[in-house]
């Protein structure tokens, strides 16, 4: 149920962001889910994709600092109050968030999220029926 | 082992009077054949038999970089052309080239004083020595490899350049002597983790690193990261290149090769000479070279000259590893700063790549220093929270070391070029207004 996110440092430079994913596609790696953080000095970008060994290594050999992340990802129904009732569960088991981002596809929304201990966040999703993506799952929607 | 025990170990009294007979020797060569030696003797009534010994060196005048650049590019020489077979020229490091020139005698003075740095440094015959200085105008390449055949040892002159194939040819010919300078050292070391080069597969045992300053935690860096023994040369193209000073096996200062080239120790300031211990500027008098003969040359490099006899048995003179030159040194608000002093300080912490780049600006009259430094893959978090804790602990790091705010920013890797050269540590944009 671990998806093993894409982590990238990015200087605050112009065309930073487009030599990236640039170098990304012409690899063939598709990306999923993208979310960028940002400081004044420098950005973070997180990103699912398609095939992160691949992605990793390229971007190594392209000098950038890189590293892969565990993440989850969350599915429930795209109506409101459904997010608040999954965090309420992590709420009330004492589990923090460090980051997550989300995006909804027709009747589904998707929260990826990182938290402070991955499994134990699994498996207190499983336990209260919440429904967990795997990234091969996640890469076919 | 040592090299050439009759200089090398030559009794306190005896070295003196050997230099201030190569000092009259070196006066009179001079002041018949440099115009401009002459004219600075003249004008203080010295005349070439005023020289009595070692003790007279103190009275008289001394050679800058400008006096090269204002000689540029072979005024100073005291031979003429014929006799000249060799030129270099300094790196230029700080402004214009600076051109040298070698006598045959020269150059094999040369090779005597590289053979016995190498030697102090544990090298011998049967040794691989990989000469990764570049080779050209620069003193470093052509200097360590006169000197190597000279010990006997197999050169292997692969300049600098193209690491990824100096490795596999390293772990060809069974290097087991790299020399080069201390950034590219590390360069190297690095390219041997990301191509997953196993160490049993090198050779390496010592490495010789001169050509720039660099700090003891860069050392020990360097020494883990290659399983060597690091050791420092220290040498200037104005005075000879590589061969001036190096250490022993015992790391504990560079022995000055101080028969051909005395040293002294002068208050930046007052030029006066400092009592012995002081830290101050290094001058040298290069008593036996023919081609460039330089007279109490000021270079700019701030050390101190340790006297006690030294556990190796030599008993040259040693100098302290040089931190830094006096033009490297930047003045931020009033305070005195080194950039090797940001390296240690960088290496110390050892959470973030020993790469670094200072850049200095003037908002509002008041100085700006920006410490920009890599984030490796190994200290890269995705957490803006602990990129940011990494930031402010430099910064505190730096500010309690130094006594001056600082701004800290994270660059992305690989973002300072490190190749055979020196790295360009610092930016100063005050003087560009």
């Amino acid at each position: 149920m671990i998806i093993k996110q894409l982590s990238v440092f990015l200087e605050n430079k112009a065309g930073r962001l487009t030599e990236l994913t640039g170098i990304l596609g012409r690899a063939g790696i598709n990306m999923t889910a993208l979310s960028i953080a940002d400081t004044s000095e420098f950005g973070i970008i997180r990103t699912v994709v398609s095939d992160p060994e691949k992605a990793l290594q390229i971007l190594k050999e392209h000098n950038f600092s890189v590293s892969l992340t565990d993440v989850v990802c969350l599915t429930t129904p795209n109506k409101p109050g459904a997010l608040a009732r999954a965090l309420e569960i992590l709420s009330v088991e004492g589990i923090s968030i460090e980051y997550m981002y989300a995006f909804s596809i027709g009747e589904e929304a998707f929260i990826i999220m990182k938290t402070e201990d991955i499994n134990r966040t699994i498996q207190v999703l499983k336990e209260n029926d919440m429904h967990l993506v795997k990234a091969a799952e996640l890469n076919n929607k | 082992m040592i090299w050439n025990e009759k200089f090398e170990t030559m009794p306190g009294e005896e070295m003196r009077k050997w230099q201030g007979e190569k000092l009259r020797e070196m006066i009179e060569r001079i002041y018949y054949n440099v115009p401009f030696y002459r004219r600075k003797l003249q004008e203080l009534n010295i005349l070439p038999e005023d020289i009595e010994g070692i003790d007279d060196l103190a009275r008289l005048p001394f050679t800058t970089k400008e006096d090269l650049r204002d000689n540029y590019p072979y005024n100073l020489f005291a031979v003429p052309m014929s006799e000249i077979i060799r030129i270099h020229a300094s790196s230029g490091t700080t402004g214009k080239p600076t051109v040298v020139g070698y006598t045959r005698r020269d150059i094999a003075h040369w090779s005597e004083v590289v053979a016995r740095i190498l030697t102090s440094a544990g090298v011998e015959r049967d040794d691989y020595i990989h000469v990764a200085y570049g080779y050209g105008l620069f003193t470093g390449g052509l200097g360590i490899h006169y000197g190597s055949e000279k010990v006997g040892a197999t050169v292997i002159p692969i300049s600098a350049g193209n690491t990824k194939k100096q490795l596999q040819l390293m772990e060809d010919l069974g290097s087991t002597v790299l020399a080069c300078t201390p950034s590219y050292a590390l360069y190297l070391a690095e390219t041997i983790d990301e191509l997953n080069i196993e160490r049993d597969r090198l050779k390496l045992r010592i490495g010789i690193f001169g050509a720039e300053p660099w700090t003891d935690s860069m050392r020990k860096k360097v020494e883990e990261r290659l399983n060597i023994k690091a050791i420092d040369i220290y040498g200037l193209s104005e005075i000879i290149g590589p061969g001036v000073a190096s250490e022993c096996e015992y790391q504990e200062g560079l022995h000055i090769n101080e028969d051909h080239f005395i040293p002294e120790i002068i208050d930046p300031e007052t030029l006066e000479v400092l009592p012995p211990g002081e830290r101050g500027e290094l001058v040298f008098t290069t008593v036996t070279k023919e081609g460039l003969p330089l007279l109490r040359y000021r270079t700019g490099d701030l050390s101190r000259l340790i006297y006690e006899k030294c556990r190796c048995g030599r008993t040259l003179v040693r100098m302290e590893k040089c931190l830094g030159r006096s033009d490297d040194m930047l003045i931020i608000r009033g305070v005195n700063i080194f950039p090797s002093q940001i390296e240690s300080i960088l290496l110390e912490m050892g959470e973030t790549e020993p790469h670094y780049r200072l850049v200095v600006d003037r908002e509002n009259n008041l100085d700006i220093l920006e410490v920009q430094v890599e984030v490796g893959d190994q200290f890269f978090s995705d957490e803006i929270k602990k990129l940011e804790q990494l930031t402010a602990k430099i910064r505190r790091n730096i500010e309690s070391t130094l006594g001056i705010s600082v701004k800290v920013k994270l660059v992305e890797p690989k973002t300072f070029e490190r190749y055979e050269g020196k790295t360009l540590r610092v930016i100063d944009r005050r003087k560009l207004d």
